[in-house]
């Protein structure tokens, strides 16, 4: 229980640093974006929109650092992330809550499924070491090096344009709207599965290499050898006694890479043009669109935060040491 | 790059790998420089330093200038464009070679501001324990968590027209953090080890027992720390390029596929244009993880003995996919 109360009070801390963050990084920038994005959009921009924006980089004369700091921890809290230009006048919020399901779906189903399948292959790659199995490892190695983003443009060449099978770009048919039809789920699901295998391909190298050595190290321990001994069946040695061990740092790592994935897995969508939070952030960056740049980073980062926590408690049911120590 | 290490000292776990070093030191002269013994590692290495002497030699190289616009758009390979052109008629591998030492610059400079930023933390954390442990692990695990690319994305947008170096120290300042997490780690455990606590016991001062008893046996952690976040910041500078948030005007390979993917490359079929510069990206990264695992190998006794001698075990019908460390029968070493 100690442990799990360290680990909450941890996240908190983490999720108030990510919004200080967030809240510090436009104001220790030189010069006056807020002009130049003024400037920029030439009378689109209500005066509600410039003051916003003036309070957003702190450039507002009349308050002081702290009312600011107030203000927005209080504009979170009623999630108001203020509001986006390129989609004006929509608020921050609202683009970010009809993108984010697209990418907890995609990037959710497919990282956990690199993760599972990535491990598997390493429990049997680490069993069977010294055999042929072995000749997989520099193929791993290799897709491990390779940006997610590159590998999605070869998908994109290879089985959009050279055999036109799945479509380049889109989270569904442009016709159909969003809804839970056949039709439409049908449709996103099409769509979905070139970039989902983009993801899991290029995650998967990743895991498959860790497992495969964790399970080398401890298939080499005294109580794998005593199970050996003991008679039991080859399956049950492999599984329940070395890769239920050599699982344990795997878990952690994922619970640690997450971070790395998501920002992986964010390109990855921009290649697509897939309408989630990664293509949003790409017509953020491009339209400099700071409240939407902003509302974007942090709601990743506390997706990251919850996505790590769960990881966390999975970490402390596989491994009871973690709930003795505290 | 050699990394020379004694593998005694550099090895993390107690009792039961020392005798195996022992067993291996047996076999003489292998132990030392075994390094560079390790094939995979010296493919990285020699992978590796074409890479770096293209960065340096690179823009004196490079058949054409890699901004001239000429009317062949679009070229195939051809031996007048070893690498096609661009659709506005640039020659691609000029781009390629140009590009490599931002690349690489970038990768390189990313790489020592973290590690350096990481042993700082990652030593005095272990060593002063405490309250400030206690700071400083906190601090290094938020870095942890939060997504890096994400805040080098949103840290480079909003400065305008971040150039080489802006982008390394972005990459470095968020990239530090695991780095440090396995420094601390290592300084814990060396810190209550005999030789520590002997030093202290003759009186020597704090920095001689960081800098000559600590820090020697945290070389191959900081190599393959160093490694490790090169790698995190090729990828990151590459990215950061490929979606436009740096200068598109400096050359790196990240450029190239900007300009790629903007200009239709994909649908016209022009893959000379991208597949050049991602395959330049994963040599580099691969040649850096063989890196990696050759120091890794090289630390864990139990990974070496089993990876890199499959075939020795094989010609002696020694069947390794069973647990147990592979031991010969016959002689007695244990």
């Amino acid at each position: 229980m100690k442990f799990l109360i360290r680990r909450v009070i941890f996240y908190v801390i983490t999720a108030w640093a990510a919004v200080t963050l967030n809240f510090f990084i436009p104001r220790l920038l030189p010069g006056d974006p807020v002009q130049s994005l003024i400037n920029k959009y030439q009378g689109r921009l209500s005066t509600d929109a410039i003051q916003s924006l003036y309070v957003l980089f702190g450039l507002d004369e009349k308050s002081s650092l702290w009312d600011d700091y107030v203000k927005y921890w209080t504009g979170l809290f009623k999630g108001d992330f203020g509001i986006s230009f390129t989609y004006f006048p929509t608020p921050v919020s609202e683009v970010i809550s009809q993108s984010l399901p697209w990418t907890l779906l995609l990037v959710g189903i497919s990282t956990v499924l690199g993760f599972i399948l990535g491990t598997l292959a390493g429990v049997g790659l680490g069993w069977r070491r010294g055999t042929w199995a072995d000749g997989l490892l520099p193929v791993a190695n290799f897709f491990s090096a390779i940006p997610y983003f590159w590998l999605g443009l070869i998908a994109i060449s290879l089985f959009a344009v050279i055999i036109p099978i799945f479509p380049a770009s889109g989270g569904y048919e442009g016709g159909l709207i969003p809804d839970f039809s056949a039709d439409f789920i049908g449709s996103a699901i099409y769509h979905g599965i070139l970039p989902a295998l983009t993801i899991v391909i290029s995650s998967i190298a990743g895991w498959i290499l860790s497992m495969r050595n964790m399970m080398v190290t401890v298939s080499s321990e005294d109580y794998v050898t005593v199970a050996q001994a003991k008679g039991l069946s080859e399956r049950k040695v492999m599984f329940g006694y070395a890769a239920r061990n050599a699982v344990l740092p795997s878990i952690s790592g994922f619970a640690l890479s997450l971070g790395f994935i998501v920002g992986g897995t964010l390109v990855t969508e921009m290649v697509f043009s897939y309408p989630g939070i990664g293509f949003t952030l790409f017509q953020a960056i491009s339209s400099k669109d700071y409240p939407l740049m902003q509302g974007i980073f942090l709601i990743i980062t506390l997706s990251v935060l919850v996505a790590n926590m769960v990881a966390d408690f999975a970490y402390a049911v596989l491994d009871p040491r973690t709930r003795q120590e505290g | 790059m050699s990394v020379q290490l004694d593998p005694v000292a550099a090895d993390p776990t107690s009792t039961a790998t020392l005798t195996a070093v022992a067993v291996r030191s047996k076999r003489g002269r292998r132990v030392q420089f075994g390094i560079l013994r390790n094939r995979k590692a010296m493919v990285g290495i020699v992978v590796l330093a074409i890479f770096i002497l293209l960065a340096i030699i690179g823009p004196w190289i490079a058949p054409y200038n890699p901004d001239t616009v000429t009317p062949e758009g679009l070229q195939p390979p051809s031996p007048a464009h070893w690498l096609g052109t661009t659709a506005t008629g640039q020659d691609i591998l000029s781009q390629l070679l140009v590009g490599t030492r931002g690349v690489m610059l970038v990768g390189l400079t990313a790489g020592i501001v973290a590690t350096l930023i990481s042993v700082i933390v990652g030593v005095v954390s272990g060593f002063i324990g405490g309250i400030g442990d206690e700071i400083l692990s906190l601090v290094s695990n938020v870095f942890l968590v939060i997504p890096a690319l994400p805040l080098i994305i949103i840290i480079t947008g909003l400065l305008p027209g971040a150039g080489g170096l802006t982008v390394a120290f972005v990459i470095a300042i968020t990239g530090w953090a695991w780095g440090a997490r396995v420094m601390r780690a290592q300084t814990l455990s060396l810190r209550k080890r005999d030789f520590v606590e002997a030093a202290r016991a003759n009186g020597e001062p704090l920095w001689r027992i960081v800098f000559f008893e600590i820090m020697p046996n945290l070389t191959a952690i900081i190599a393959s720390g160093f490694i490790g976040t090169v790698i995190f910041a090729i990828l990151s500078e590459v990215t950061l390029a490929f979606i436009g948030v740096t200068s598109i005007s400096d050359w790196n390979w990240g450029t190239v596929l900007f300009w790629a993917q903007s200009s239709q490359a994909l649908v016209q079929g022009a893959w000379w244009w991208f597949v050049p510069a991602g395959l330049c990206i994963a040599a580099v990264g691969t040649s850096l993880t063989l890196i990696n695992f050759g120091i890794d190998e090289f630390v864990n006794p139990r990974l070496r003995s089993t990876a890199a001698n499959a075939g020795v075990l094989r010609r002696k019908k020694i069947r390794a996919r069973i647990g147990f460390t592979p031991v010969y029968r016959g002689k007695d070493i244990r």
